[in-house]
């Protein structure tokens, strides 16, 4: 998905017709032009839904598969994460994401209105707030690793990493976005006609923001 | 194929709106070399072409090519099984090529098969001139075809295939049953094509939904095209489940966590339901296709409508929606407890519902037609047989108790080859040679087509026939021998003649198609529509042109095609209006606009099986892998689009379309195209300011 929506000007839209017409024809000229969406809403942006759709079934398995073994400690009683949470910490680092998603909504406001240097603004605010987010993850992994609670430990570990880790990733993967909308805006390349890629973006990372407040649910909120 | 000749014209220095297509040269070059390229001829055209006609034929190619694999494969099974002590393969050779086979006949040749169908006909059946991305559609294509050979190359650098069996239950997966590499290149080879499907269901549900053209609503859209697009969504939401349990698979063995471990406390059921989340909609991603095909196939060749369009459609919707509710019948011994059984046995019951009103559909469109016993007819009508001997066997085994004797042996395997080979393999096969003058401009002779329908039927039905009989006696699947003496030799042997009777028929398939085309010479051409067929691809000629339709057509009804030629008169009886010669395009439309080639998605796909390797052997081989693919995606982003409408804005475009829903001319953001100054069809008039008032 990033390949469609990470640069201004990227869709592969619809092929079109010169003018076959010719003199003479039965054809209304410019009949045969090609139309817009069938349904109203723009390839990029229907992708992005199917997309997130699919998502939610991988994230969905994700989630699963930790609430199977979140208190699996194995055969040689390992320290788990629940063990280790810093709760209040990650409620901070979970802020900020939401945040995000306040600034994106900015970043989309201020582009539509055609306030070329607010979007700018914005968008590097919502990646910054991405980029806290991450850094907040690598810090709770580091001193989880510390404490003695590694990805091979048991079943609870395993799956604690792959959910977290998998969403991190995906946040990764937005700020990638964010930051390659911030260039493009910079060298002038993103304008007012382009709010939609920015608005497909956005999806995805409301999106990531929505995931991670119920992995946070499952994880740190609902007790053992 | 007008526009493969170099334009000679001068200059373009007004901007990308100038440009008729992706032939030309760009004015703007970021990083200098984001040239798009020239299509050109010969091989570097398909490798860079983004054209769903071409890419449909390549995985159709490519489907092919695994067929075969996988077919040696099955022989050699066979061969194993011929006669008691069999010595042709080891125990554990054995467990790679049965694995394999399922594996490749699976994901490599019927999946890609489909595909290739799904990918040439949708656009056409729809009137578009292409699929919604037909870039990402070229990246499906590589980067399954990389998924593909990454996965066969096991048996060369992986220390022979995956010997999991398909489904790969643990703990038989992990690396202390198999020490091998070759699960690692099963979940890797399968998270690489599985990203090829995802990508490719999204590009073909957009396509369905949002390129339809004008009056083509949903309920006027060929069956097939249903049928395909109710594939992609079951594709698009049962995927990112087997991803999630390839790569917790690929973690266990390859970095020592514990998701399916026994010993680590973990449960091997999560595998079980991970895998059969997904395997179950698999099989209707399988068969449904042909289901499309055969409803293609024997309305015209009944010369009738289908009988219930509605009744089909809703049937394959609720299809789609009901095979995520029975994937525990795959795990009746399992340990799932009574009451999952109970419940699981109960709706695998109902959902013989659905399939079985698309047989009575069948049944009732043949009825009173005047059938034409063609090739296509015999295959599709083959495909219902087979299948609802297929079908019956599995309510069979919907019976939790019957199950519980049934599971594990070849009953098991009778059953669903008759389902997957009866049902989806004899079903595409009746699609290759109904499209085929279509897709390649010559037919494929008849006689030679039944003689490779009667072989094919009759060694289907001899291989797998026998083993319902061998599955009660007692023979377990996946064994790689038995002894004299408990009554199997007799059916084996049967089995096994039977087997390479399907490979001769197969072998006649591609006698036929070579000598067809040698022939074709000297035949007159099958025209546009040499079967009088029902849906729009047959109003354009074949070949289809590279730009498929000359002029969009405006849909008014179900079978829109079929209601060119005809109508009724006073009696309601049906009189011919137009011959198809009369009715159909020629072809002729010259400057159309269509998407230009890109090499990236190419390259995109070479990285992949990079990062795969390096997963197993030596994680720096990720770097250049990663290089590739991060360069592929960035290359691919600020390739200069040479879409005139690329920069088009949808806000203001909603507001002048309330009125029409699909209609064409409002749309001007998409009509400000123009030809270019100096444009092949300046003849023509172009129409500058036409159309593009609304921008
Ligand atoms: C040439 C025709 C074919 C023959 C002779 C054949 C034969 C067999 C046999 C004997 C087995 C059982 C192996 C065992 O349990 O030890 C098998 C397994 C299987 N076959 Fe086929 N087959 C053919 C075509 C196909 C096709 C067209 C498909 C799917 C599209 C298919 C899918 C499978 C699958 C999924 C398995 C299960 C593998 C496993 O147990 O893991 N086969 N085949
Ligand atoms: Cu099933």
């Amino acid at each position: 998905m990033t390949t469609e929506t990470s640069a201004p000007a990227t869709s592969d839209a619809d092929t079109t017709v010169a003018a076959p017409a010719t003199p003479g024809d039965s054809n209304a000229p410019g009949e045969d032009t090609a139309h817009g969406p069938s349904t109203g809403i723009s390839n990029t942006k229907l992708a992005m839904w199917l997309f997130l759709g699919s998502e939610c079934l991988l994230f969905g398995g994700l989630i699963s598969t930790y609430l199977l073994y979140k208190t699996r400690r194995g055969p040689d009683n390992l320290a788990i994460p629940t063990d280790v949470f810093d709760i209040p910490f990650t409620s901070i680092s979970s802020f900020v994401l939401l945040m995000s998603s306040l600034t994106m909504v900015l970043a989309l406001a201020a582009l539509t209105r055609g306030d070329n240097h607010g979007a700018r603004v914005w968008l590097l605010a919502t990646s910054m707030l991405g980029g806290v987010f991450i850094g907040g993850q690598v810090y709770e992994f580091t001193s989880f690793l510390r404490e003695g609670v590694g990805f091979t430990n048991n079943p609870a570990s395993s799956a604690f990493y792959a959910l977290t880790g998998f969403h991190g990733v995906h946040v990764s993967l937005g700020i990638v976005m964010l930051m390659s909308l911030f260039v493009a805006s910079w060298q002038g390349k993103l304008r007012q006609e382009h709010s939609e890629t920015v608005e497909v973006v956005g999806l995805y990372w409301h999106f990531v923001d929505v995931v991670w407040i119920f992995i946070f649910t499952v994880i740190y909120l609902v007790p053992a | 194929m007008t526009i493969t000749e170099p334009t000679i014209e001068g200059p373009k220095t007004e901007g990308p709106l100038e440009l008729e297509s992706g032939r030309e040269a760009i004015a703007e070059r970021p990083l200098g070399v984001l040239t798009r390229p020239q299509g050109g001829r010969g091989w570097r055209d398909w490798l860079s072409t983004v054209d769903h006609k071409k890419i449909g034929i390549m995985y159709g190619v490519s489907a092919m090519v695994f067929f075969v694999v996988g077919g040696i494969e099955a022989l050699l099974i066979r061969l194993q099984l011929a006669v008691p002590n069999g010595g042709v393969l080891s125990a554990d050779v054995y467990n790679q090529v049965f694995t394999m086979h399922g594996v490749t006949m699976v994901f490599l040749f019927i999946m890609p098969l489909a595909a290739a169908f799904a990918n040439y006909l949708i656009p056409l059946q729809i009137g578009a001139r292409d699929v919604a991305f037909p870039r990402l559609n070229a990246l499906s294509y590589w980067v399954w075809l990389s998924g593909a050979i990454f996965l066969n190359s096991s048996w060369i650098v992986g220390g022979g295939g995956a010997d999991c069996g398909w489904f790969c239950y643990s703990p038989n997966s992990g690396v202390t049953f198999s020490p091998s590499h070759g699960v690692d290149f099963y979940a890797i080879g399968l998270l690489i094509a599985g990203i090829a499907s995802l990508v490719s269901a999204i590009n073909l549900i957009v396509t369905c939904l949002n390129m339809r053209a004008p009056g083509m609503d949903l309920f006027r859209m060929p069956v097939m095209t249903w049928m395909l697009l109710i594939t992609q969504f079951l594709l698009l939401f049962a995927l990112p489940v087997i991803t999630v349990a390839l790569f917790l698979l690929m973690f266990d063995r390859l970095f020592d966590a514990s998701f399916f471990n026994p010993d680590m406390g973990a449960d091997p059921l999560l595998w079980q339901h991970l895998f059969w989340i997904f395997g179950h909609p698999e099989v209707y991603i399988i068969i449904l296709p042909a289901f499309g095909v055969v409803s293609e196939v024997i309305p015209t060749f009944s010369r009738k409508p289908i009988f219930g369009y509605t009744f089909m459609v809703f049937s394959g919707i609720a299809i789609g929606f009901m095979g995520w509710g029975v994937w525990a019948h795959h795990m009746f011994v399992s340990g799932i407890g009574p009451i999952s059984v109970a419940a699981f046995s109960l709706s695998t019951m109902f959902i013989a519902v659905p399939t079985g009103v698309k047989v009575l559909n069948w049944l009732a469109t043949m009825w009173g037609g005047q059938i034409r016993f063609t090739t296509a007819m015999l295959f599709a009508v083959g495909t219902v047989a087979m299948f609802t001997i297929g079908g019956l066997s599995g309510v069979t085994h919907a019976l939790a108790p019957a199950d519980t004797q049934q599971t594990d042996t070849y009953y098991i395997v009778a059953h669903f080859h008759y389902v997957i080979f009866g049902g989806g393999v004899l079903g595409l096969m009746g699609g290759l040679y109904y499209w085929w003058p279509k897709i390649f401009g010559f037919m494929l002779n008849e006689r030679r087509g039944k003689v490779n329908f009667w072989l094919m039927l009759i060694g289907f039905n001899l291989t797998f026939g026998p083993m319902h009989i061998l599955g009660l006696q007692g023979m377990s699947r996946r064994i790689d021998t038995y002894s004299s003496g408990f009554g199997f030799e007799f059916w084996n042997m049967v089995a096994t003649i039977g087997s390479f009777i399907i490979a001769v028929s197969v072998l006649v398939l591609f006698h036929n198609i070579w000598k067809s085309k040698r022939e074709a010479a000297d035949l007159p051409p099958p025209g546009p529509d040499p079967w009088d067929a029902r849906s729009l691809e047959w109003m354009v000629p074949s070949p289809v042109p590279e730009h498929n339709f000359d002029e969009v057509p405006t849909v008014e009804s179900l079978d829109e095609w079929w209601h060119r030629k005809y109508s009724f008169d006073d009696n309601g009886k049906v009189v011919q209006i137009a011959t198809a010669e009369e009715a159909a395009q020629d072809g002729s439309a010259k400057g159309v606009h269509l998407p230009a080639p890109s090499f990236w998605p190419l390259v995109l796909a070479v990285g992949l099986p990079l990062i795969g390797y390096g997963l197993i052997f030596n994680l720096w081989l990720c770097v250049p892998g990663g290089l590739l693919v991060g360069m592929g995606i960035f290359a691919w982003a600020l390739e200069p689009v040479d879409d005139p409408d690329a920069t088009h804005d949808h806000d203001g475009h909603d507001d002048d379309d309330d009125d029409h829903d699909d209609d064409g001319p409002d749309d001007a953001e998409l009509a400000a195209a123009p030809a270019a100054p100096g444009d092949s069809t300046a003849g023509a008039p172009a129409a500058p300011g036409d159309k593009q008032g609304g921008e």
